[in-house]
């Protein structure tokens, strides 16, 4: 499991150039935020050119990995090793967070323009600038300490986003919210001071070579993933999430969903596979809570009146496909074949739901932006108006559905490949009965819109663009499916 | 000479052409109508090479890698390209008579979007060589039809689309789980591999027989097999030529086309003999004709007679299937094309009468041989089909299936073939005789439900030719069965194909 990580020593050392990339990558959205907190960005297009050599970097850094295999960068700091690496796996979603993030930065300008004059709108930029360079820390951070200073600062600053809309409900939400988000991180940061006490290394590839199953090894693997789960919010503890996106900016959704409670699912896959190589009950406890997720966030869903909640409580149980994969990943005696099925299908799982989660978050905020409703029922005759977004709604959900050509299909059919082979029929049975879930509440919603005979309303008009960028996300969602290849290739690319 | 691009132009026709017309605005009536009878008319000819390539003995392979061991292959066989070929010529058909027929009404793009992606959709069931690409268009097309049978946007229409939704997805997942344990058993497996199944018979038997089940469990729901056809009558809430196309044509023949490759290319003839799932299948047909039968004797309205006769009438297609022997085979691919092209005559007709003169229910029907007679004899000539007498093309299936039972020596086949006969003449020659022999409102007794004179014609040119072809079409299937090219010949050429490798 280590190696699919890229915890494991480098051949070649990096370029000039690859250094310059990464400096790019990890700098570039924290100065680009703090620019556009001086000026902020009306229009779309000052955006497009601002984020060209960020896209740039995350070029280099795929070429660099092409052309080399695993890179790896450390530094002595006051008698603390950094290291940071760069794996098929973290260009894959270092190049996700990039285009995800362009994408929802892209979105803002008109986004701001078109709801009501806040006070605070600008410094929305710097929030997301540093998100999104704690988000590429995160992929590539390779010892505990960096690991917890990019979670860190991923969480604050994803308060800082939620709370600026400034309504009392987003308050309330974002204050419990940053409660949640402390409380994860302390249990996280115990787990941190309880292995650096035992085996006094925190770089993970070291660890990896020292840590034996033992008390100590189970009270810290329990310690961080509880708290990873918190900030993932994994089935149960996903209350937060709801009315976090309920009052949230568009752009900020979009972002939180899609790429923020994935980095801690990340890490926490990580870190297990670290700590608990072996153990049998962890991952089952995690899928059988997958499998309630999946049917309990299927059916927060259908009983929705509120579109956003709709969209954030799917959420929910697109998280719960991926917790049931746990035990094909992680545990004894699991066969090299429907383990790398279950590798490939998680994480193609996992970018086709942040892509299409994206997309279906802008969708939505674009129907609401237009029809100033936020209930299904206000959706009455969008599809004559509106077809736009509701097409990009549509292909969005394709992808969640897991209806093919999108890669949520792919992903399925890997991983019940993969469950089939190993015998998990109750896995089986909580991805098929899913797919009618999720067919239920996005159809539920369909529903609405096709209805012909409600009253017309009046219509705003959308900034140009919103919708194209949102079609541009979901079409990615989708052309994953049939291009899977490609991204597949990259993370096996880390040696075999 | 492998012509790769052959069988991807002919798909990128239609997909391009749903793009295209998502990009023009509602109002752009012109431009569309363009898009769409050009790219219609393309693809009838490309369609129509494929035919020549096949027929020389060249298939045609468009090939590249998903995943590890699952590929996407699309490849132009001789039963492919049969169903292509159908749904390509009906394609032209259908649209011409939808512009005439949503003349002036709303939603014209989403309408005209979706129905071009229903027709990318079956090209590509047609043009599917592995389990996985098939599934690919398969779902595709549930999802593109659902906004079909809402288009009207009421609340019948919308509950009808649940209806729809429920059966067909719950269909799709169980396809995916038989898809998915036949790619665990045996690896990517195309139709057109010699080899066939038989290798795992000895020590698969169960699990062969439970992916045979799950695979066509799920493609039984399309074909409207009794009991899963309950979405196929609620779903005639929707415009006549969706009927016309996707529930006569398009949705209903992929499941049976479907139930047709998983038997004869996927486990093989012999396999699914060795199995018992043949006779089983056999017996499920027959309880599914008569029943459809008998359902539309007790219909009132026009469509859901028609519907319940397509229920009916499908199962002849996996009737033949069920008779172990090449006669059986023929009679079944050849009502492939049969019935297609007979019962899109019918919902042109039944669409006609309603859109000029109103009618739904059948006992409205008096005397309209006299008000429009091109559509009352196109619709004779449908019917006449449907009963089985020549020289409609419907009499040349149920005469090859009947000798297809006698050889299997299968008689009580033979049975439910005369059985169902007489049924589809007691709900059809009434309506016949009502049409000719009963005085109406064109007699100067009473009034049509609600009559508008839309061309100088009997109804709209728009309207009226396609129905025409496809009447002449029907007959000419019947007449000229013997010619090469025509559809029995080709149900020949495929079945040879089939039991003499």
């Amino acid at each position: 499991m280590i190696w699919r990580f890229g915890l494991f020593e480098s051949t070649f050392t990096p370029l000039v150039s690859t250094h310059w990339a990464l400096s790019a990558a990890l700098g570039l959205p924290l100065l680009l935020g703090m620019l556009a907190a001086l000026f902020p960005p009306q229009r779309m297009w000052p955006v497009a050119l601002a984020s060209l050599p960020v896209l740039v970097s995350g070029w280099v850094l795929l070429s660099a990995y092409d052309q080399a295999g695993l890179l790896r960068w450390q530094w002595e700091v006051a008698g603390v090793s950094l290291s940071l690496r760069l794996s098929g796996l973290s260009v894959l979603l270092l190049l996700t967070t990039q285009w995800i993030g362009v994408a929802a930065a892209l979105y803002t300008p008109g986004s701001l323009r078109l709801g009501e004059p806040q006070p605070l709108s600008r410094w929305l930029w710097p929030l997301m600038g540093v998100l999104l360079s704690a988000l590429s820390l995160i992929w590539l951070a390779s010892d505990l300490l960096t690991l917890y200073v990019a979670l860190e600062l991923m969480g604050l600053s994803a308060v800082g986003m939620l709370l600026l809309s400034g309504k009392v409900a987003a308050l309330v939400a974002g204050m419990r919210y940053l409660l949640l988000a402390l409380v994860g991180s302390l249990a996280y940061l115990l787990g941190v001071a309880l292995i650096l006490g035992q085996w006094g290394r925190l770089d993970l590839q070291g660890l990896a070579a020292v840590v034996e199953p033992g008390p100590v090894a189970w009270i810290a693997a329990a310690l961080m993933g509880a708290g990873l789960a918190l900030k993932a919010a994994l089935f149960p503890m996903h209350g937060w999430l709801s009315p976090v996106h309920g009052s949230a900016w568009t752009p900020v959704s979009a972002l939180h969903a899609a790429l923020v409670i994935k980095a801690s699912l990340f890490m926490l896959l990580q870190l297990w596979s670290i700590l608990l190589p072996g153990t049998f009950y962890a991952p089952r406890v995690i899928a059988w809570l997958g499998m309630l997720a999946i049917v309990w966030g299927g059916l927060l869903a259908w009983r929705t009146d509120s579109l956003k909640t709709l969209v954030a409580s799917s959420t929910v149980a697109q998280l719960g496909y991926l917790m049931v994969v746990f035990p094909l990943l992680l545990g004894p005696d699991i066969a090299p074949l429907p383990r790398a099925l279950a590798w490939e299908g998680f994480w193609l799982q996992l970018l086709g739901h942040a892509f299409a989660k994206a997309a279906m978050f802008m969708a939505a905020g674009n129907l609401i932006f237009a029809t100033g409703e936020s209930t299904l029922k206000g959706l009455a005759g969008t599809s004559r108006r509106l077809p736009l977004s509701l097409l990009i709604f549509g292909v969005a959900s394709v992808t969640l559905m897991g209806l093919p050509p999108s890669s949520g299909f792919t992903a399925k059919w890997l991983l019940l490949e993969a469950m089939l082979i190993s015998q998990q029929w109750w896995a089986v049975a909580a991805l098929l009965v899913g797919t009618l879930l999720t067919a239920a509440y996005v159809f539920r919603m369909f529903r609405y819109s096709f209805d012909d005979s409600a009253p017309r309303h009046h219509y705003q008009p959308l900034a140009p663009g919103m919708d194209l960028i949102a079609l541009a996300l979901a079409l990615t969602a989708f052309a994953l499916g049939l291009l899977a290849h490609f991204p597949l290739a990259l993370m096996r690319g880390g040696g075999v | 000479m492998n012509a790769t691009w052959l069988p991807v132009t002919t798909l990128a026709t239609s997909l391009l052409v749903v793009v295209i017309i998502f990009s023009l605005p509602e109002d752009a009536r012109r431009p569309r109508t363009i898009v769409n009878l050009l790219a219609a008319v393309i693809k009838v000819i490309l369609v129509m090479l494929m035919v020549g390539r096949v027929s020389a003995g060249r298939e045609d392979i468009f090939s590249f890698q998903v995943v590890g061991g699952v590929d996407f292959v699309l490849r132009a066989d001789a039963l492919g390209v049969m169903f292509a070929g159908l749904s390509s010529l009906l394609w032209l058909c259908t649209t011409i008579y939808a512009i005439g027929y949503l003349e002036g009404s709303a939603n014209r793009k989403r309408f005209f979007g979706f129905f071009s992606l229903c027709v990318a959709s079956t090209i590509g069931i047609a043009l599917a060589d592995n389990l996985f690409t098939f599934l690919i268009f398969y779902e595709m097309l549930t999802l593109s039809t659902y906004p079909l049978v809402v288009h009207n946007g009421t609340q019948q229409a919308l509950n009808a689309g649940r209806v729809y939704l429920r059966y067909t997805l719950s269909a799709g997942v169980v396809l995916l789980l038989g898809a998915v344990l036949l790619h665990y058993l045996t690896g990517d497996q195309s139709f057109s591999s010699e080899e066939g199944l038989g290798d795992y018979l000895n020590d698969h038997r169960g699990l062969l027989t439970l992916i045979f089940a799950l695979l066509v469990g799920g493609l039984a729901v399309k074909a409207a097999m009794v009991p899963l056809h309950g979405w196929l009558p609620r779903a005639m809430v929707a415009p006549a030529p969706v009927s016309a196309l996707l529930h006569a044509v398009a949705v209903v023949k992929a499941g049976a086309f479907g139930i047709l490759r998983v038997v004869y290319d996927l486990f093989g003839i012999q396999l699914s003999i060795e199995l018992g799932v043949i006779s089983a299948l056999a017996v499920a047909a027959s309880i599914t004709i008569i029943y459809g039968s008998l359902r539309a004797l007790a219909q009132e309205e026009l469509k859901p007679l028609l519907a319940f006769s397509t229920v009916s009438q499908v199962s002849y297609i996996i009737l033949g299937i069920g008779l172990f022997g090449p006669f059986g085979t023929i009679g079944a691919l050849a009502h492939l094309l049969h019935q297609g092209l007979m019962k899109v005559t019918l919902f042109f007709c039944a669409g006609n009468y309603a859109e000029e003169l109103g009618i739904h229910r059948i006992d409205e029907m008096d005397g309209a041989g006299k008000r429009m007679p091109l559509t009352s004899i196109a619709f004779t000539v449908g019917a006449l089909g449907m009963i089985g007498l020549p020289p409609v093309a419907g009499f040349i299936t149920k005469w090859y299936l009947g000798i297809g039972a006698i050889r299997a020596e299968m008689y009580w086949v033979v049975v439910v073939l005369v059985v169902s006969s007489t049924l589809n003449a007691m709900y059809f020659l009434p309506i016949v005789h009502r049409l000719w022999f009963r005085l109406g409102p064109a007699h100067g007794q009473g009034q049509w439900p609600k009559e508008q004179r839309l061309g100088r014609l009997e109804t709209h040119g728009w309207l009226l030719w396609p129905m025409v072809f496809t009447a002449l079409a029907s007959l000419g299937a019947g007449l000229l069965a013997g010619m090469p090219f025509s559809p029995l010949d080709w149900a020949t050429r495929v079945a040879t194909g089939e039991y003499l490798p």
